[in-house]
């Protein structure tokens, strides 16, 4: 029996399955990023390092970290024996058979090391002993909620990213950090941050956590800071680690002369606000706020229609969105937002370090206060947050309450991204089936400590599923399609906004409580 | 977590698994003049809508039988209508006669494909999920697994085939005792196909031997009654319009079986084809004489299981000569397609619960010899993909392979033959034979895609993959034969099975 229950077979027909799952979407929908990703392969296969950062043929330049483009080079390798015109820069928009096929299939086989990553994780969790069944256990849950994530499968599969393979290496990363393992889970993270710079919004989270909890070998009784344990060793091999990667990586672009080309490519402040569809955070609301004071000025005769400046809410285009009431947003007030938004949780794991789960919640805020007030944020993002948090919620019962309200609104909130009849079943069907595995799988392992969501939270829920319908079947066929095209992606947004919000601050509730806790005792 | 959440994820996975293969090529698609299967349903619609029910089955000048004129029972052509009707709501250039003639637009394909599942979805997948709630042992896991396991079934994702539904809510009134019932749901499936003949035997027998047990002079003949007469109802009520007339009548029958096609036509994994790669037939015997071998054939191929049902009507021994009766047909009878392997794959499905090896070699195979016509139709890749996925699911959920299940095997009959082996032995053989027979069907399936064969071999990989499979076919249709003649197991034994 003991063999039995130690035995990872499910964990085998999750993962290929999920995987042949990934393979039936290869003649899906795919979207500009399918195109950003082949030029890429383009730029990197038949240019010198030199010019990948120079290129710009295509509009689709370069814009991730040296590392990832040593990534796409090493596929350009097995992409040329597929199909040589994929790698040529000039074949703009290029999509034969064979590129289709081998694109999406880099896709699932770099997904290896999101399912090596899945595996770490699930060995970390604290299972109930005693549960016989092997869906019942804390591991299999978080394995089917991280492999079978919804939000994963469509962003990677259907819409088309690699953010599978760079999650595996953020999950493997948490998972180092969990088993203790701080200068692997250093290691991978600063690759990470060389492969995709989004990170850089959980940077914070690292950053104190090993200063705090690994530059410091012991703590005071009351866990406040005992300087005398500071470890000069241990900071050295730390700052080590993270300048050779990063040495790896910039380097030969420093020794070219390119870093701020390179640096201009990867931060374009050019764009605006917010994405063409909001992403369901507090500019969703500032802007819905902003647009309804303008129509009641209009209407209560305060404001001139004349003056106001013209702006197309959700045009299609990345452009600036000027506000008409509210102050205009710049990059630096969301960059201040976001540092102060972040602020307390990063104190409190300085002040009172509890170990490496309370770090997992202290990047989550990060990811999530990095959502809630980023500059051009965009609705894929909610992933940062959605993963890590499975393995709280595998764990406590709180945490599983938060998660279920973040996910669900987050995952919906993707729904704008698949937008084209066709892949309509794909998103609804995929969606329910995590939803209602999420829900009934997470409600029997805590099913000891009573119900997970408040009723206010269920009732919030099943106004979700009011705004699908009536987003996804019943406003394509009203009037009102043809006067107000962008209603539905205002409403998903903002009705997700306040759904999102809500996980910040009670995810926030959690860490900062626990803070108190020891006070109490 | 309860068994309805599992019911739904695994419905919901099937749905995806359907329209993951359906969003890609469909048969025919840009092969004019003739296009293929999906232009022969779209032109249904074009017919049927356009044109009054007395032309339908004619050839008028509206109506060149010739392209793919119905030759359907009545029952498919109104399905057809229906749809037409939704089509013209939608885009009425979808069904305009004549001009409509091979039309290929994206969004037609999202309708052509949504009518599919649409009927998937309302018909088969809600009968097999009332078949492995009531009618399958084991617990709510293990039922579960089954029902994944059928859902996930390749042939029937990557064929549709729409009168199975019918046959299973056919089968599942049987099983769950609603006679009269069952014999109007599977009249109904004879009335949208005429390929569910393969099944009429096993029904007939079963009801009958029913009905004789009852005593015919008692309970048995108010039984019997009452089902003839929701047969013969449920037949008028279907061929209405067409009664008033008989002419028009006897040519929906032509129409629906056209002897004058010859023994078979393409490479078919069924006796005709597979013969004649060592002796010519066609070019021996004429027409006719072919049309009587093969019926001879048929009949006594078929009669063994039948008899056996008509003596013992319990309803393992009819899922057990649906298979043989539609397997017999398959291997013998005038004219059979490769699709209808399917009819057979379907009762072999319901047996997955009982029988997990054999079941899931026969399914592999009979995906498996549909190859050519995958390939034909553009879906080497959902084929690979769902097949593969096949068999690991169904090893992973129903481990088949596991020394537990050698009970399952149900080698015991095959003891009586191979008596001077040892039983360990024997199972162990039987285990390679399945590796052997999965590679083998590995390494056919990549030549096939890989490799040109030799020009003068043309035909070089349809013909080995048709008899490949063909050999799997009747290794199956032999045992099962066996296990028609042996006792269900006793309920005691099950229990200490699961």
């Amino acid at each position: 029996m003991a063999a039995l229950a130690d035995s990872w077979s499910w964990f085998v027909a999750l993962a290929v399955g999920v995987s042949l799952l990934k393979c039936l979407f290869i003649n899906a929908y795919h979207s500009t990023d399918f195109e950003v990703h082949r030029n890429w392969l383009a730029i990197t296969h038949s240019l010198p390092v030199s010019r990948w950062y120079r290129e710009n043929t295509s509009e689709w330049t370069l814009d991730y970290p040296p590392l990832f483009a040593w990534f796409e080079f090493g596929l350009s390798q097995a992409a040329q024996h597929f199909d040589r015109n994929m790698v040529q820069v000039e074949n703009l928009d290029y999509a034969s058979p064979s590129t289709v096929l081998f694109q999406r299939l880099s896709v699932v086989f770099t997904d290896l090391v999101f399912i090596y990553a899945v595996r770490e994780c699930c060995r970390c969790v604290q299972g109930l002993k005693g549960s016989q069944d092997v869906l019942n256990r804390p591991s299999f849950v978080l394995a089917v909620l991280l492999l079978w994530n919804f939000g994963l499968l469509i962003v990677d599969h259907v819409h088309f990213q690699y953010n599978g393979f760079l999650f595996g290496f953020l999950l493997l990363s948490v998972a180092k950090h969990l088993q203790s393992q701080h200068l692997q889970g250093a290691l991978l993270f600063a690759i990470l941050l060389n492969l995709k710079h989004i990170y850089l919004y959980v940077a914070p989270a690292y950053g104190i956590f090993l200063l705090r909890s690994f530059c410091f070998t012991q703590d005071h009784r009351d866990r406040s800071i005992r300087w005398s344990s500071f470890s000069p060793l241990r900071l050295l091999a730390l700052s080590g680690i993270v300048t050779s990667v990063f040495a790896v990586s910039f380097g030969p672009f420093v020794v070219m002369g390119q870093l701020s080309q390179v640096l201009s490519r990867l931060f374009p402040f050019k764009r605006g606000l917010c994405h063409a569809y909001w992403a369901p955070n507090i500019w969703a609301l500032y802007n819905t706020v902003d647009k309804v004071l303008a129509v009641l000025g209009v209407r209560l005769k305060l404001l001139e229609e004349a003056e106001l400046p013209r702006a197309s809410m959700t045009g299609g285009l990345v452009q600036e969105f000027q506000h008409s009431v509210l102050p205009s947003i710049s990059p630096s007030i969301t960059l201040v937002c976001t540092l102060l938004s972040v602020l307390p949780a990063v104190v409190s794991i300085w002040r009172r370090p509890r170990g490496s789960r309370t770090f997992l919640r202290c990047l989550l805020l990060c990811a999530l206060a990095s959502f809630m007030f980023g500059w051009h944020v965009h609705e894929k993002a909610i992933l940062i947050a959605i993963l890590p948090l499975s393995i709280l919620a595998v764990e406590s019962r709180e945490d599983a309450g938060i998660f279920l309200v973040l996910t669900t609104t987050g995952h919906y909130s993707l729904f704008p991204l698949l937008y084209t009849p066709a892949e309509l079943p794909i998103k609804v069907c995929l969606m329910l089936m995590f939803t209602i595995f999420s829900f009934t799988a997470l409600r029997k392992l805590h099913r000891a400590q009573g119900s997970l969501l408040r009723p206010l939270e269920v009732v919030y829920l099943l106004g979700l599923v009011v705004v699908a319908i009536s987003c996804e079947f019943i406003f394509p066929l009203s009037p009102w399609q043809q006067k107000l095209p962008f209603l539905p992606l205002l409403v998903t947004s903002v009705y997700c906004a306040a759904g999102v919000s809500y996980s910040f601050l009670r995810l926030y509730v959690t860490l900062l409580r626990s803070d108190e806790k020891p006070k109490q005792l | 977590m309860q068994t309805w959440s599992l019911v739904s994820i695994s419905v919901l996975l099937a749905v995806v698994v359907r329209w993951g293969v359906s969003l890609n090529s469909y048969s025919g698609a840009g092969k004019p003049p003739m296009f293929g299967d999906y232009e022969a349903q779209r032109h249904w619609q074009e017919v049927t809508y356009n044109l009054p029910l007395q032309q339908w089955y004619f050839n008028t000048s509206d109506n060149d039988l010739n392209y793919w004129g119905l030759d359907y029972p009545p029952l498919t052509a109104y399905h057809s209508w229906l749809c037409a009707y939704v089509a013209k709501m939608i885009n009425p250039e979808w069904v305009e006669l004549h001009r409509s003639r091979g039309f290929e637009s994206p969004a037609h394909k999202l309708f052509m494909r949504t009518t599919v599942l649409v009927t998937d979805v309302l018909i088969y997948i809600p009968a097999v999920v009332l078949y492995c709630l009531y009618l399958t042992d084991g617990s709510a896991k293990k039922r579960v697994s089954v029902l994944l396991s059928i859902l996930l079934y390749p042939g029937l994702i990557l064929i549709d085939y729409v009168s199975l539904g019918f046959t299973l809510w056919g089968v599942l009134a049987l099983g769950l005792g609603w006679d009269t019932l069952g014999s109007m749901a599977f009249s109904l499936a004879l009335n949208y196909k005429q390929m569910e003949l393969y099944h009429a035997l096993p029904f007939f027998c079963y009801l009958l031997g029913k009905c004789l047990k009852a005593g015919l002079v008692g309970r048995g003949f108010i039984l019997l009654v009452r089902i003839a007469a929701a047969v013969l109802v449920t037949f008028a009520l279907c061929w209405l319009p067409f009664l008033p007339d008989t002419s028009q009548a006897l040519q929906v029958v032509r129409r629906i079986f056209p002897v004058a096609r010859g023994l078979f036509e393409d490479k078919v994994a069924n006796t005709w084809c597979s013969l004649n790669t060592l002796i010519k037939i066609r070019s021996i015997l004429t027409g006719d004489s072919q049309l009587y071998l093969s019926f001879a054939f048929t009949l006594l191929a078929a009669l063994p299981s039948s008899i056996r049902l008509l003596i013992k009507p319990t309803f393992w021994h009819f899922k057990l000569a649906l298979v043989n009766s539609s397997l017999a047909f398959f291997l013998f009878s005038y004219q059979v397609h490769e699709k209808s392997i399917l009819l057979a794959a379907l009762p072999v499905c319901l047996l997955l619960n009982e029988f997990p090896f054999m079941s899931i070699w026969f399914l592999q195979a009979s995906t498996f010899s549909m190859l050519p016509l995958f390939l034909k139709d553009g879906l080497p890749v959902p084929y690979a993909v769902t097949s593969v996925g096949y068999l690991f699911l169904t090893v992973y959920l129903l481990s088949p392979l596991d020394d537990r299940s050698e009970g399952d095997l149900k080698l015991g009959t095959c003891d009586k033959l191979f008596f001077f082996l040892p039983k360990m032995h024997l199972a162990c053989m039987m285990r390679w034979k399945f590796y052997i027979s999965n590679a083998l069907m590995a390494v056919l399936s990549i030549l096939s895609v890989v490799l040109d064969p030799p020009p003068h071999l043309p035909d070089l990989f349809p013909v080995l993959v048709s008899t490949a499979a063909f050999l799997h076919f009747l290794g199956a249709f032999l045992h099962f034969n066996i296990l028609q003649f042996s006792e269900p197991p006793s309920k005691k034994s099950q229990k200490k099975n699961n």
